[in-house]
């Protein structure tokens, strides 16, 4: 295994931390978005809100990881990728600033009329960026994005059967995701029709994420026949891990329990991440550029690993110290800001 | 891009800065058992949190432009340059966190623990700092490879690329204008208050505090820019020249102010002239020869002098009106322990928030549009990197509007959490480190 294989291993790590928090965050912003009128909704969104608010911030850098180690390690990549695909990742953007500031923002607007405005606007971001991060990732599967300046189609690359199924997919994984958090977190706040009510919502996400998989997989079929292949042949193994653990949380939730709930389904997203992870390897975009071809310097990707490590031993212990005090109590809104 | 940056310009100074005057105000409050202090922290710290948040956004919309925008930079000399972006990854990652332990801290930790727990927030910002002022300054002075045969890098030594020529002068230079900025600013809201009537002990060490860190910059800030100046002069002649509009190569200079630069005939039209005055500050002596633009061929000439050069005498402008400023701040303190009580130094002193940006802006011009026609100096021209999408335009004038809504919302809140805190008054109803007394924590 090269350095360079390495890198594309902090890459998938990057992706998967993303998709356990950040693509979960977009999801609590989509149970925000479709919780009902400003009265119905108003207790599902102070959970949604006192959850998120602490840790947004922190998910979001896992993103910000993803696309410095991919232009860092993997410039021609990254360059296609940004190019051919200026479209779905432009709005992901622009998905991102509305949510991120209207999170911003929210916190500290004084009336709730303007709140609940501003949470509209940050229920489109929700959707926007996992539909249009899930639609790009579909686009470099399908084998859509050639090397080069805007080489590749700028439109049919992503707005297609395939991409779009799994730009829903990923809005449907990070709503499930969410739900499961937020079901141990109405848990830990002990409100029982809460845990209630994002159970249902968990269990019917997750069924909705089940068939978009069986609908993308047909699609790359049709597609892209030799990912399709790769998908079912070497990654067999994690579709059928991801598919287990998605039952296994269906069944856990039906059955009110909420211990190891959140670990099953992270689990389950995870094996999804890694199965197209492995179904692409060693192909950065697909059939036309190999990660040995895409690497920059060798010497840049051994500090990128160092980096890695280093990253881990700064903000792991960091991470831990929140943990500790959130849980302690010892955190806590300030109050002082927000009560007039 | 240049829009997405200037905005976020205008975020970072606070986010590098503002923690360091917090944690004046939070020691000092703790030291003396002073509640104003403390409350002044408090508050500080929700400014600094907020505009933070927004920073992220902006920030994170950066690493996307990157690519979307410049994919000729980033594909050619992605390995060359990542790296130092890769460490204010981890930098800002670690100010994330602290700064969310430090702003819902302040209820229940032990003052101490709490106080200690912030500390280390300048210093991850510095280093933030540092990295992304790194990589923009190895645009202005790459290192760290050499061009191959086919035109792509090779030798890459990333260490080299993060330490490069112009580092040291960049950083210091930028870290004294974001604790000029921070300090000015949030000095100029208290300003304004002392300005309306209220003149009691929370406006005046609402003003003291980073009025005092700003006092401490700016003159070095002077000594600074003055050194950059010159290095600029020998080792980017091109973006001096244009500085200061400087068209023929020669000794004697004047210094011209303002004024307009022809392109076609490589010529200046009115203007102030101090004569020779250019020569003496590049040199030391009338004698010294200042490099024009007729040394680089047309082509290669920033391709809009004029811009570059008013925003130079801006940057140079305002920078010498605040030095008076805190001139006079010092001579009256020194003398009465006071803040001056002429109208005039109020005046200037409530603008000076609004002028360190007006600085700040036009150096980021001098330096960006100064370094044009490149985008990596000497080697790659803008137009060779950026991208081919179609629809930049809509997407610039949706990035436009969408920030200007940021913006306004950003002020909008930061007002409002003015209003709410000059109702509350204070003295607090929750005070700091309330649920558990001091008396509790000692034992």
């Amino acid at each position: 295994m090269t350095a360079a294989d390495g890198v594309a291993v902090v890459l998938v790590l990057a992706v998967t931390l993303f998709a356990w928090s950040g693509l979960a965050d977009y999801g609590a912003g989509f149970w925000d978005l479709v919780a009902g009128g400003r009265e119905r909704g108003r207790r599902p969104r102070e959970l949604i809100d006192v959850a998120v608010t602490p840790v947004w911030e922190a998910n979001h850098v896992w993103l910000v990881f993803l696309l410095i180690v991919c232009w860092t390690g993997f410039g021609i990549a990254f360059a296609s990728l940004m190019s051919t695909l200026f479209i779905p990742l432009s709005l992901a953007a622009l998905g991102i600033v509305l949510r991120g500031s209207s999170f911003a923002l929210r916190k500290d607007a004084a009336r709730e009329g303007r709140r609940h405005l501003v949470g509209l606007l940050f229920g489109a971001g929700a959707v926007l960026t996992p539909f249009c991060l899930g639609a790009a990732l579909g686009a470099v599967m399908a084998g859509r994005v050639p090397v080069g300046n805007a080489a590749g189609n700028a439109l049919t690359s992503w707005f297609n059967p395939f991409a779009g199924t799994v730009g829903c997919l990923a809005v449907a994984v990070g709503a499930f995701l969410s739900a499961v958090y937020l079901v141990a977190e109405a848990r830990r706040r002990g409100t029982p029709e809460l845990q209630g009510y994002f159970r249902v919502r968990a269990v019917a996400a997750g069924a909705v994420g089940l068939v978009l998989g069986v609908v993308a997989l047909v699609a790359l079929r049709a597609v892209q026949r030799q990912m399709f292949d790769r998908v079912v042949g070497r990654s067999a193994i994690l579709i059928v891990l991801g598919v287990v653990a998605l039952g296994a949380t269906l069944v856990l939730a039906l059955r009110g329990a909420v211990h190891g709930l959140r670990v099953v389904a992270a689990v389950g997203v995870a094996a999804l991440v890694w199965s197209w992870a492995v179904a692409q390897y060693p192909y950065l975009l697909p059939f036309r550029l190999t990660i040995a071809e895409g690497a920059g310097a060798a010497v840049t990707q051994r500090w990128l690993l160092a980096w890695a490590v280093v990253a881990m031993v700064t903000v792991l212990p960091l991470l831990i110290v929140l943990y500790v005090l959130d849980q302690r109590g010892d955190l806590g809104e300030d109050g002082f800001t927000h009560s007039g | 891009m240049a829009f997405t940056l200037m905005f976020h310009i205008i975020l970072v100074p606070i986010g590098v800065a503002l923690p360091t005057i917090m944690l004046i105000a939070n020691y000092k409050g703790l030291r003396r058992d002073d509640g104003v202090a403390l409350t002044l922290a408090r508050r500080w710290s929700h400014a600094a949190g907020l505009t933070f948040a927004v920073g992220a956004v902006s920030g994170t919309v950066l690493s996307f432009e990157m690519g979307l925008l410049w994919p000729g930079l980033t594909g050619t000399y992605g390995d060359v340059f990542g790296l130092p972006f890769a460490i204010e990854g981890i930098a800002f990652f670690c100010e994330a966190i602290l700064v969310a332990i430090y702003i819902y801290g302040w209820r229940r930790l032990r003052p101490w623990t709490h106080f200690w727990l912030g500390v280390p927030i300048p210093f991850v910002a510095l280093a933030g700092a540092f990295s992304i002022i790194s990589a923009n300054s190895w645009m202005n002075t790459p290192a760290g490879f050499t061009i191959g045969p086919d035109g792509t890098p090779t030798d890459v030594d990333p260490i080299d690329a993060i330490l490069n020529d112009a580092l040291p002068y960049e950083l210091s230079h930028f870290v004294l204008a974001a604790y000029m900025a921070a300090g000015f600013t949030v000095a100029s809201v208290y300003v304004v208050g002392w300005l309306r009537g209220r003149r009691d002990r929370y406006h005046r060490l609402g003003i003291l505090i980073p009025l005092t860190v700003a006092a401490i910059a700016t003159p070095l800030q002077f000594i600074v820019g003055d050194t950059i100046a010159r290095w600029v002069a020998n080792n980017q002649p091109a973006k001096f020249s244009a500085m200061e509009v400087v068209t023929q190569t020669g000794p004697d200079q004047p210094e011209i102010i303002f004024g307009r630069y022809d392109p076609e005939s490589n010529t200046v039209a009115g203007g102030i002239r101090i004569p020779g005055l250019n020569s003496f500050l590049t040199g030391g002596s009338r004698d010294t020869v200042v490099p024009g633009l007729d040394a680089v061929p047309p082509e290669n000439r920033p391709s809009n002098v004029n811009i570059v050069h008013w925003a130079f005498d801006v940057m140079v402008g305002v920078a010498t009106l605040l030095v008076l400023l805190v001139v006079w701040f010092a001579l009256v303190y020194w003398r009465r322990r006071d803040i001056p009580r002429s109208r005039l130094w109020l005046w200037v002193a409530a603008a000076s928030g609004v002028l360190t940006y007006v600085a700040i802006e036009a150096g980021w011009i001098v330096t960006e549009v100064g370094r044009q026609p490149w985008i990596v100096y000497n080697l790659t021209r803008t137009e060779e990197a950026v991208t081919n999408a179609d629809g930049v335009w809509t997407s610039f004038t949706i990035v436009v509007l969408l920030y200007l809504v940021l913006g306004a919302g950003t002020i909008v809140t930061l007002r409002a959490m003015s209003r709410r805190w000059r109702r509350q008054g204070v003295e607090d109803t929750t005070a700091p480190y309330g649920p558990r007394p001091l008396a509790e924590v000692e034992s």
